[in-house]
């Protein structure tokens, strides 16, 4: 058996295994589809129950990753195909996408960022800000090495708009045209840019596999009844995490998007699509009520006259330190709490008209908010499906991943040597998420281990 | 072609104006409105309950007539048009329920009546482009704010006329009248429904609600497909100041006005507010008056 393990994405999940399994003296090769590693954990403003910045907490942890010598990164990369031999052994087909920059060349120095003209809505921002289409995710990237956006540079689509014929081949002048912009190309003091750079595709031998793939979120347009994703001021909980977060678009100012308002009425509405098993999924997304009641504090001490409202079903604060956490919101921040469902969104002039229930008093109740955020559920992964099929795993009714024994030994899968662990197999928590990828660590080293004594 | 049409209870009295305007926007489009020969009340409401085999007889009994009239029977009012389309889906996948039901009623019904909303024939088997090329006196200028109300749209699994979220039918068909089409944010709000009866004051609220929004956000006017919701917005208007009101209205009457129909068919002279002095302030009514 080759003792080297496959770590497929690198949120704080195939982060923690990563670092375990290398820590012990093995070789793993981790997978990330982004430019950076640290999933959604790298878009959360503070954690809870602790208040700790998750940058902060993480970044030792992403640049031990960036730095280990038993660590082989692959971002801004995928997985085509996994193929098994007669010894047990895997061979992993990466597909490294093409960023159009030599990483061995570039420095990370940001210039080619700093002079790009073009601004595009950040997917890692939730589309509340901009990014260039030459980008890192943050900063604190890890690597720290910008990819373009193929799709939007100018330079990219005009030059192979030429070499297709869909542009003249020759300028007013009679000169062969030349490709528009390439600022970032002009700027690099290393030459880094490279326009002709393509796919590369990476093999790789392992003897064990982790499948921390992550989770999704409820897409905005499958709740009609709350604008579905048309009233730019009624946003989802990961887009407040970045109106929180230091890093973010406004450094932290609670800013609404529409008009950049600070907002003196927040409405926080749990359960947005979860445990409704007609409309939405049945499951309950579990960390919902946690980050809620945090992102009601943490904007409270943002915006001190400021008033937050969380309607919620029931609240579920199973954890070390939760139900205190949530008192503390109740009490010391005095975030008013609504048990009922809200039926409606919508705007009315410049306000947010919120349509709810207070099933306490037996009221409807209707708030005019200045912005809402949605608790949105946890989704699986969309390429859930085709990662099982490629690997051979077990996937449950909702389509997260599934162990053999649920209760017992939750990372093992019914695949020889394939674990798993984290958001991959259903919503939890960081806490929760990081036990389990060192616990799926301990089954890859423990295989590793008796690989040794045979 | 005539239509099998069935009035019902509510626009044979208060909401006389929709039935009169209604039939005459037919007429002229060619597809007259031919009354069922013998009909009761739908019942008005879906019946919910588990044993509800006795409040499906009504509409049961209409559905029926439809079928004797050709298999189809159209309805402008939109309550029963929800109960009758509500009862023929639950007909269809309650076989059993048909068959008890038919042990009560006079004559068996087959269960494959189609129940339509005259608006729904409009927009499907005239096409808003036909209904656009018969306008002589489009209504520009007026701005008029669709409102849906409930029940013409939900559930939307089980009526299916329109997405009950953001709703397009009444927008589209003012637009083919030429008039300046008015969004607001309580579209498809509740008007408070029979509770007008039991509990008027919040309906009345409601309607508050309702109307100083459309009002707020520049309407001229409320188009609505509902004689409940029509007379839940204009009833509780009779207490305001009349320059604060705002004209409630059948969509069959703006066409009505639109097609050049003369006066005597508008059926307005129920409203409580209105809506004549609004209509004639328009040029386009003006010059044909």
């Amino acid at each position: 058996m080759i003792k080297r393990a496959l770590i497929i994405g690198a949120g704080i999940a195939g982060i923690q295994a990563s670092l375990d399994i290398a820590n012990s003296g093995y070789e793993v090769v981790l997978v990330e589809k982004e430019p950076s590693i640290g999933g959604h954990m790298a878009q959360l403003s503070e954690t809870f129950p602790t208040l700790d910045c998750s940058q902060c907490i993480m970044t030792p942890r992403t640049v031990e990753v960036g730095h280990h010598e038993n660590i082989k990164l692959y971002t801004y990369s995928e997985l085509d195909s996994v193929a098994r031999d007669s010894n047990g052994d895997f061979t992993a087909r990466i597909r490294r996408r093409a960023a159009y920059v030599d990483w061995d060349v570039c420095t990370g120095c940001g210039a080619c960022v700093e002079k790009c003209p073009f601004k595009v809505e950040s997917l890692f921002e939730r589309g509340i800000g901009p990014r260039k289409v030459v980008y890192t995710l943050s900063p604190q990237a890890v690597p720290n090495k910008p990819v373009i956006d193929a799709d939007n540079c100018r330079y990219l689509q005009s030059k192979w708009d030429i070499e297709a014929g869909r542009l003249p081949a020759v300028d007013a002048k009679g000169n062969p045209a030349k490709p528009k912009c390439g600022a970032c190309a002009k700027f690099c003091p290393t030459g880094a840019i490279l326009w002709d750079q393509q796919d590369q595709i990476f093999e790789e031998k392992v003897g064990a596999v982790i499948v921390a793939t992550g989770f999704d979120l409820f897409p905005q347009s499958r709740l009609p009844e709350y604008g579905g994703g048309k009233l730019p001021d009624v946003v989802d909980g990961l887009a407040f995490e970045r109106l929180l977060a230091a890093s973010g678009p406004t450094a932290g100012k609670v800013r609404r998007p529409s008009d950049g308002m600070e907002p003196k009425e927040v409405v926080f509405v749990q359960c947005s699509g979860s445990r409704d098993p007609e409309r939405g999924v049945p499951y309950c997304s579990k960390i919902c009520c946690m980050y809620t009641a945090k992102q009601a504090i943490l904007y409270k001490h943002r915006v001190h006259d400021g008033q937050a409202y969380v309607f919620y079903i029931d609240v579920r604060a199973g954890g070390k330190g939760y139900e205190e956490f949530l008192n503390r919101a109740m009490e010391e921040d005095s975030v008013m709490y609504l048990r009922g469902k809200v039926s409606r969104l919508f705007q009315d002039g410049d306000k947010i008209m919120v349509k709810g229930a207070d099933t306490l008093s037996n009221r409807t109740v209707e708030i005019a908010a200045d912005m809402v955020v949605l608790a949105t559920a946890v989704l699986p992964r969309a390429t859930n499906r085709q990662v099982a099929e490629m690997l051979g795993l077990a996937i449950d009714d909702n389509d997260f991943y599934t162990a053999n024994d649920e209760e017992l030994e939750p990372m093992v899968t019914a695949v020889p040597g394939v674990f798993m662990a984290g958001t991959a197999l259903g919503p939890k928590d960081i806490p929760e998420t990081v036990a389990q990828a060192s616990g799926a660590a301990a089954k890859v080293l423990s295989l590793f281990q008796r690989g040794k004594n045979s | 072609m005539s239509l099998a049409y069935f009035p019902g209870c509510t626009l044979s009295t208060k909401a006389s104006g929709y039935d009169a305007s209604g039939r005459a926007v037919a007429q002229a489009l060619g597809m007259p409105l031919a009354e069922l020969p013998e009909w009761q009340c739908c019942g008005a409401t879906f019946p919910l309950s588990t044993d509800n085999s006795m409040s499906l007889i009504a509409p049961t009994r209409i559905l029926t007539q439809g079928q004797k009239a050709g298999g189809h029977v159209t309805t402008l009012c939109a309550i029963c048009f929800h109960v009758l389309r509500r009862s023929q889906n639950f007909l269809g996948e309650h076989p059993e329920m048909l068959e008890r039901i038919n042990w009560f009623t006079e004559e068996p019904y087959q269960g494959t009546t189609r129940v339509s909303h005259f608006l729904e024939l409009l927009r499907d088997d005239l096409s808003w482009d036909a209904l656009a090329s018969r306008v002589t006196r489009p209504l520009a200028g007026l701005k008029v704010a669709p409102y849906y109300g409930c029940l013409l749209l939900r559930p939307k699994d089980e009526i299916g006329l329109d997405d009950p979220d953001h709703p397009t039918i009444l927008h589209d068909c003012m637009t083919a009248l030429g008039a300046e089409v008015v969004d607001f944010p309580y579209a498809s709000e509740c008007c408070g429904s029979y509770l007008a009866v039991s509990k008027p004051d919040l309906p009345e609220k409601l309607s508050k609600e309702i109307v100083a929004s459309a009002r707020r956000n520049g309407a001229q006017a409320i188009v609505t497909a509902c004689p409940l919701c029509q007379y839940n917005l204009d009833h509780p208007q009779k207490l305001i100041a009349s320059g604060d009101t705002v004209p409630v209205l059948y969509f069959t009457q703006l066409i009505a006005v639109a097609l050049g129909l003369e006066e005597a068919v508008w059926g307005m002279e129920k409203h409580y507010v209105d809506p004549r002095p609004l209509l004639s302030d328009k040029s386009s009514v003006i010059s044909h008056q």
